[in-house]
């Protein structure tokens, strides 16, 4: 339950009081909303006295009568709008001064509540400006974190996410239906495909979690003085069950003890990323040959491969979310498209920058350089 | 007299789905022409006029299914077409609101990803007899 800040402006006891008892345990809720509202009631007799509140604490709803001793409630309105003041202000006027109700809102009011008006009234006029003013403050907070970004993200992750599961569930009813014959052997590329999807899914998984490394922010890091020979073994090791599947053979050429300073597990993500994906996108009997050099600015990691290659086509739209090249070579390969996209984030964090050259059919060079 | 079989063209990047209406639309007796691609559907269409296409929206580009619903309705504008989708109202993204006289039409029918037979055989069957 979250409170708001409602002040009632009217110089009335009665309206003040009538309002408080309506509002008083009255709270709204939508089911996109995360929690509920519930309404911590001021009240202001005059202009003056509102102007008070408004600039010493934080209100987030002002019902405002027009007609007051001092200052009229046009009057705090535009006050509010001048000074850029986040709050909404829903007019309480008599429908005799409708003019006054369009003036307001034209100057910024959410709306208005003719009065007299019933508690029904009063309390569908709150909600709506509740509605508006949560939907209001998620925009802005969308802007300000770039939430829209992790939006799209979630949105396409969510496509990336059914389209695997909607191809083992066709799977399975085709195989439920008998569609395709009585014997289990007239399924057996309908499994095979369904397992490779759900292969898919897990490293769909996996990499999610290296995403989450990067969520975590700065303070997670930790930093030291990173082996590269050693977690250029590691990242061999992985691969190499699926490389002797398909006779590549993995070179690596690098001194025995160059260190560089990093978070061990983001140097690890970007040797398994560029080095599964050479393995994966090479040709049966290819090879992977990775280099690794210190000079006195950098250090350069390369990763080579005698694989399908790329065309400058495709390498133009690499290393964004979900890029995945869809091509007769790259059909039979699982993959997410975010590994590329992740690497890149993880040099990125560590200053340094990748980039690619490659042929179509002949293979890929992925080079990543960091600073020293 | 039997009648002809209608023929149905189906475009979908993901060769599992693609695959599995293909055989669920045969099922129902009508032929089917497949393709994996926007591209391979425009050079498709060149050549074959369909009874009813069915495109997937998101294939190389994120609204490759619309591109195509437009090019096939150029071409041959008695031509039914289902867009599918597995992007969904959850993400905000309202497509059925595109349907109807009054906008721009770009399809006939948007169904979600996720094969519902009957429903499929179903809203086949009404937009074919419907020419
Ligand atoms: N070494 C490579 N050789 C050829 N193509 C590659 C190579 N590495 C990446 N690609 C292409 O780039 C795309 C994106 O790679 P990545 O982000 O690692 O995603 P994934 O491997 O999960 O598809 C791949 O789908 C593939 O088409
Ligand atoms: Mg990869």
């Amino acid at each position: 339950m979250k409170e708001l800040n409602l002040l009632i402006v009217d110089d009335e006891p009665g309206i003040r009081s009538g309002i408080k008892r309506i509002l008083k345990s009255f709270t709204v809720g939508f089911p996109f909303m995360a929690e509920d509202f519930s309404f911590n009631l001021l009240e202001a007799e005059t202009g003056e006295k509102a102007l008070e509140f408004i600039n010493n604490s934080n209100i987030d709803i002002i019902l405002l009568d027009n007609k007051l001793p001092g200052i009229q409630g046009i009057e705090v309105l535009e006050y509010i709008n001048k000074n850029n003041i986040s709050t909404e202000v829903m007019m309480i006027t008599s429908y005799a001064s409708l003019d006054l109700a369009v003036k307001a809102t034209n100057s910024g009011a959410y709306n208005f509540v003719p009065k007299p008006f019933t508690p029904q009234e009063l309390k569908a006029a709150i909600e709506a400006i509740t509605k508006h003013l949560y939907l209001k403050r998620m925009t802005m907070e969308m802007k300000k974190e770039d939430k829209k970004v992790k939006f799209q993200f979630l949105s396409v992750l969510s496509h990336e996410l059914k389209s695997p599961i909607n191809a083992v569930e066709g799977y399975l009813n085709i195989m439920k239906d008998k569609q395709a014959g009585n014997d289990i052997s007239d399924y057996e590329t309908m499994i095979d495909r369904a397992l490779l999807r759900i292969k898919g899914m897990r490293s769909l998984i996996m990499d999610l979690l290296d995403l989450t490394k990067l969520e975590s922010g700065p303070k997670q890091r930790h930093i030291q003085a990173v082996d590269l020979h050693e977690i250029a073994m590691l990242a061999i090791n992985s691969v190499e069950p699926l490389a002797n599947q398909r006779n590549i053979k993995i070179y690596l050429d690098a001194d025995e003890n160059i260190y560089y300073n990093s978070d061990s597990k983001e140097i690890e993500i970007i040797f398994n990323n560029l080095l599964s994906n050479a393995v994966k996108y090479n040709k049966p009997n290819g090879s992977v040959n990775i280099s690794i050099k210190k000079s006195d600015k950098e250090i350069k990691i390369i990763v080579q491969d005698t694989g399908i290659g790329m065309t400058k086509d495709d390498i133009s739209k690499l290393f964004h979310d979900f890029v995945r090249i869809k091509n007769i070579k790259t059909r039979d390969i699982t993959g997410t498209g975010l590994g590329l996209s992740i690497t890149k984030k993880m040099v990125e964090l560590n200053n340094g920058d990748i980039n690619v050259e490659s042929i179509p059919d002949e293979g890929s060079t992925f080079t990543v350089r960091l600073p020293l | 007299m039997s009648e002809e079989k209608k023929l149905i063209l189906i475009a979908d990047d993901d060769i599992d789905y693609l695959f599995q209406l293909k055989i669920i639309i045969e099922s129902f007796g009508y032929k089917t022409i497949t393709a994996e691609s926007q591209n391979e559907t425009e050079k498709i269409i060149k050549e074959i006029k369909p009874d009813l296409a069915i495109f997937d929206l998101m294939m190389e580009n994120q609204d490759s299914g619309f591109i195509l619903s437009y090019k096939i309705k150029n071409k041959y504008p008695d031509v039914p077409v289902i867009i599918s989708t597995a992007v969904t109202k959850e993400t905000g993204i309202d497509f059925s609101s595109a349907t109807g006289e009054s906008s721009l039409i770009k399809a006939d029918l948007y169904i979600e990803k996720g094969i519902n037979k009957e429903k499929l055989k179903f809203e086949i069957q009404k937009l074919l007899s419907k020419k």
